[in-house]
C-alpha cells in the first residue's frame, strides 16, 4: 500500500540536497571553463589554470604550511585520543566526566571564539605566530573527533579478548600487540584521516593563529581580491574538494573495518 | 552440611584445586562469603547457583583474574597466591568465547602455542588434531567473523585445551546456543572430559546442565556453598527449600515434624495424613515443630485404571495441564488443604492425557518425601 508522504519526502530531500550542494558544482564548472572572469554563458574547456596552478610558488609554500600542519595535528590528536580513549574504557578516576566534557568542548564551540582566544592568549605570552600557533589550533578542535573515532573502537572491543590473551600465557606488552593494536590499528588510521582532512580544509583558526606563513585556505582568501587569480583558485578548490572526497571515503572504509573488528560481528563487506 | 561421602572428592583421587577460606568483595559488596573446596582430579565439577551468587567471582579467582581478599587456593599442590592468570596451570573458556576476530581459525586455537616457537609442521599438526577432536576439521583457514555460535563455542574450547591445562574453566560456555545445540555440546563436553581425563569446573545456572554433566555439583547461594554433593543426592535430598526449588521441579506441603518413632521420623500434613519416614529423609537436624515437605512431581502417579493400587491414593480434580510431548505435567489441589502440587507423568503408548476438569485418582508414597527447612 503506497501513500503520499514518500513521494513529499523524497522530493524534500532532493530540493535539500540541490540546495546544499549546487554552489560546490560551480567549483569545477569554471575551474575548466576557458574564459578568466567568473560568470555565464560558458565558455569552453580548458585544462589551463591547472597547469598554471603548478607555476604558483606562493601557493606550493602554504601548501607545504597546511600539509606539515595537517599530519603533526593529526598525529598528535590522535596520540591524545588513543591515551584518553583508554582510559575512558578501562579505568575508573576521579572527575571523569568533567573531563570528558572539557575534552568534547571545543566541539561545540564557535570556532571564531576558539581563533580569538587562542591569539589573545598566546600574544600575552608572547609567543611569535607560525606553524605551531596553527598546530595548537588545530590540536584542540581534531582531539574531540580522535577520542570519539577511538573510545569507540575501545568500547566495541570484548573485554575478555585481553583477559584470553593473559589465560593463554601472554603478557601484558605481548597481549597489547598481539590483540589490542591489530584490533585498534582501523580507529587509529581513520582517526587520522579525519584529522588530516580537517587540519588541511580548516580556515577561521588557521586565520588567525597564522604568522607569515599561510596555510593553504588563508591564502586561497587571500587570493580572492585579485580576480584574475580566480579561476585559478577554482581550480584549486576542485583539487581540494576531490583530494577531500577520496580520504573521507578512506576514512569511513577504515571505520568499518574497525567496527566489524572490534565488534567481531561481519562488517557489510563480508556478509 | 552435606554427607561425609561426597566432601572429599573421590575415594582414590588427589585434590587438583583446593579453596580454602575463601572470601572477596568488591567496593563494600561481599561477594563470596567463606568458601572451602576441594575439587579431585580428574573431576567434573560444576559451580551451580542464581545470578550473583558468587560463582562466577570464583572461578576467576581460580584462573587468576580475581584475587580473593582472604584465603588460599592451590592448584595441584602448588600454591597460587603470587602467580599470576598467565602462569596459571588453567585454561579458560569464556561465556563471550572471546575469539580473536583478526584471526582465523586455527590463528586463534595455536595464539597460545606461539611461545613454544614449535616448527611450523609440528604446530600445525596439533592444531589440526585439536580441530578434529571438537568437531571442526578443515576449518584451520576459516576467518573467526564467519563462524556461527556453536563453531565459535568449539574454537574457544579448541584453544584452551590445546595448552594441555591441569584445569579447564567453563564460564555458562554453553548459555549463549540453542537448546538442542546445547544438548549435543552437554553430551560433548562430558565425553571429551572422559576421553581427556582433564579437571573440569564448569559455572552455570542451568541445574538440568549441571545435573546432566557433572561428577559433583556445588550448589551456590548468596556467596556460600549450601549444598556439595553428587547430582543424585542433591536432587533427591536436597538439604534446603532454596536448593530444593533451584533443582528441577519440587511441590511444597506444608506439614508438621512431630517427633521420633524408633529410628523413624514422625510427620503429618493435613492434607496426607500420618507418616513415618526414614532418618536420611532428613538432610538437616531439626526440633519437632512446622516442617515443609517437599515432593518431587516424578513421585507421585496418576491412577489411570481401577485396578492400579499405590501405597497412598486420593481423588482430585485437574487444574491444568502442561504438556511437553514425552512428559505431561497435572496441577491438582490436595484434599483438605488449598496446596496444589504438580505430578508429572511420562507419555507413554496409549496413556490418556487428561484435561482440564477431569477427575482423577493419584496415588504416592512416603519413601520419596524430603523434609526441609
Amino acid at each position: 500500500m503506497k501513500s503520499k508522504a514518500p513521494i513529499a519526502l523524497f522530493s524534500f530531500v532532493v530540493t535539500y540536497l540541490i540546495f546544499l550542494y549546487a554552489p560546490i558544482i560551480l567549483l569545477p564548472l569554471f575551474a575548466f571553463n576557458d574564459s578568466s572572469i567568473i560568470s555565464f554563458p560558458l565558455s569552453g574547456f580548458t585544462s589551463k589554470w591547472f597547469v598554471g596552478l603548478w607555476y604558483e610558488e606562493t601557493m606550493h609554500r602554504a601548501l607545504k604550511n597546511s600539509l606539515i600542519i595537517a599530519v603533526v595535528s593529526s598525529v598528535i590528536s590522535t596520540i591524545f585520543g588513543i591515551l584518553t580513549a583508554r582510559a575512558l574504557a578501562r579505568h575508573q578516576y576521579i572527575g571523569k566526566k568533567p573531563i570528558f566534557g572539557l575534552i568534547m568542548a571545543p566541539l561545540f564551540l564557535p570556532e571564531i571564539i576558539i581563533g580569538v582566544s587562542l591569539l589573545i592568549v598566546m600574544i600575552q605570552i608572547g609567543l611569535t605566530l607560525n606553524i605551531w600557533t596553527v598546530i595548537i589550533g588545530h590540536v584542540l578542535i581534531i582531539t574531540p573527533f580522535s577520542v570519539s573515532i577511538l573510545a569507540a573502537a575501545f568500547n566495541n572491543m570484548d573485554r575478555s579478548l585481553e583477559e584470553a590473551s593473559l589465560d593463554l600465557g601472554e603478557t601484558r606488552f605481548g597481549t597489547f600487540r598481539r590483540v589490542i593494536l591489530p584490533l585498534v590499528t582501523p580507529g587509529i588510521i581513520s582517526s587520522l584521516l579525519i584529522g588530516f582532512t580537517i587540519s588541511l580544509d580548516e580556515f577561521v583558526i588557521a586565520f588567525f593563529l597564522t604568522g607569515i606563513e599561510p596555510t593553504l585556505p588563508v591564502y586561497i582568501w587571500a587570493q580572492l581580491r585579485f580576480p584574475s587569480k580566480l579561476p585559478g583558485i577554482m581550480a584549486l578548490g576542485f583539487i581540494l574538494l576531490v583530494l577531500s572526497l577520496v580520504l573521507l571515503a578512506l576514512f569511513e572504509f577504515f571505520r568499518r573495518r574497525s567496527e566489524a573488528l572490534t565488534s567481531g560481528k561481519p562488517s557489510s563487506e563480508h556478509q | 552440611m552435606s554427607s561425609p561421602s561426597s566432601a572429599s572428592p573421590n575415594q582414590q583421587g588427589s585434590v587438583m584445586v583446593q579453596l580454602s577460606s575463601i572470601r572477596k568483595s568488591f567496593d563494600e559488596l561481599e561477594v563470596v562469603k567463606g568458601v572451602d573446596l576441594q575439587i579431585g582430579a580428574g573431576e567434573f565439577f560444576s559451580l551451580l547457583g542464581p545470578s550473583g551468587c558468587g560463582k562466577t567471582t570464583l572461578l576467576r579467582m581460580i584462573a587468576g583474574f580475581e584475587a580473593p581478599n582472604e584465603g588460599h587456593i592451590s592448584i595441584d599442590g602448588q600454591a597460587m597466591d603470587d602467580v599470576d592468570a598467565n602462569e596459571r596451570p588453567t585454561n579458560m573458556v569464556f561465556q563471550s568465547y572471546a575469539i580473536f576476530p583478526h584471526l582465523s581459525v586455527g590463528e586463534n586455537v595455536a595464539y597460545g602455542l606461539k611461545k613454544q616457537r614449535l616448527a611450523k609442521n609440528v604446530e600445525r599438526q596439533r592444531v589440526d588434531e585439536m580441530l578434529k577432536m571438537v568437531d571442526l576439521e578443515g576449518l584451520y583457514s576459516r576467518p573467526s567473523y564467519a563462524l556461527s555460535g556453536g563453531q565459535r563455542q568449539r574454537v574457544a574450547l579448541a584453544r584452551a585445551l590445546i595448552m594441555e591445562p591441569k584445569v579447564l574453566l567453563l564460564d555458562e560456555p554453553l548459555s549463549a546456543l540453542d537448546k538442542k545445540l546445547r544438548e549435543h555440546m552437554q553430551q560433548e563436553l562430558r565425553r571429551l572430559q572422559r576421553t581427556l581425563g582433564i579437571t573440569f569446573i564448569l559455572v552455570t545456572h542451568d541445574q538440568e546442565e549441571a545435573l546432566i554433566m557433572s561428577d559433583r555439583i556445588a550448589v551456590m547461594f548468596d556467596g556460600n556453598i549450601e549444598q556439595l554433593g553428587r547430582p543424585q543426592e542433591i536432587y533427591e535430598r536436597p538439604v534446603s527449600k532454596r536448593v530444593a526449588s533451584f533443582i528441577g521441579v519440587m511441590n511444597f506441603i506444608e506439614g508438621e515434624y512431630i517427633g521420633r518413632k524408633g529410628k523413624q521420623l514422625k510427620v503429618r500434613a493435613d492434607a496426607l495424613g500420618e507418616v513415618l519416614l526414614e532418618q536420611e529423609q532428613m538432610p538437616t537436624e531439626i526440633e519437632p515443630g512446622q516442617v515443609t515437605i517437599g515432593l518431587r512431581p516424578e513421585m507421585m502417579t496418576v491412577l489411570y485404571h481401577k485396578s492400579d493400587k499405590s501405597e497412598k491414593e486420593f481423588n482430585a480434580t485437574v487444574e491444568n495441564v502442561d504438556y511437553y510431548g514425552d512428559m505431561t505435567y497435572y496441577t491438582v489441589t490436595l484434599p483438605k488443604s488449598d496446596d496444589q502440587v504438580t505430578i508429572s507423568m511420562r507419555n507413554t503408548a496409549g496413556r490418556h492425557v487428561y484435561e482440564i476438569g477431569d477427575k482423577v485418582r493419584i496415588g504416592w508414597g512416603s519413601a520419596s518425601m524430603v523434609i526441609l527447612v
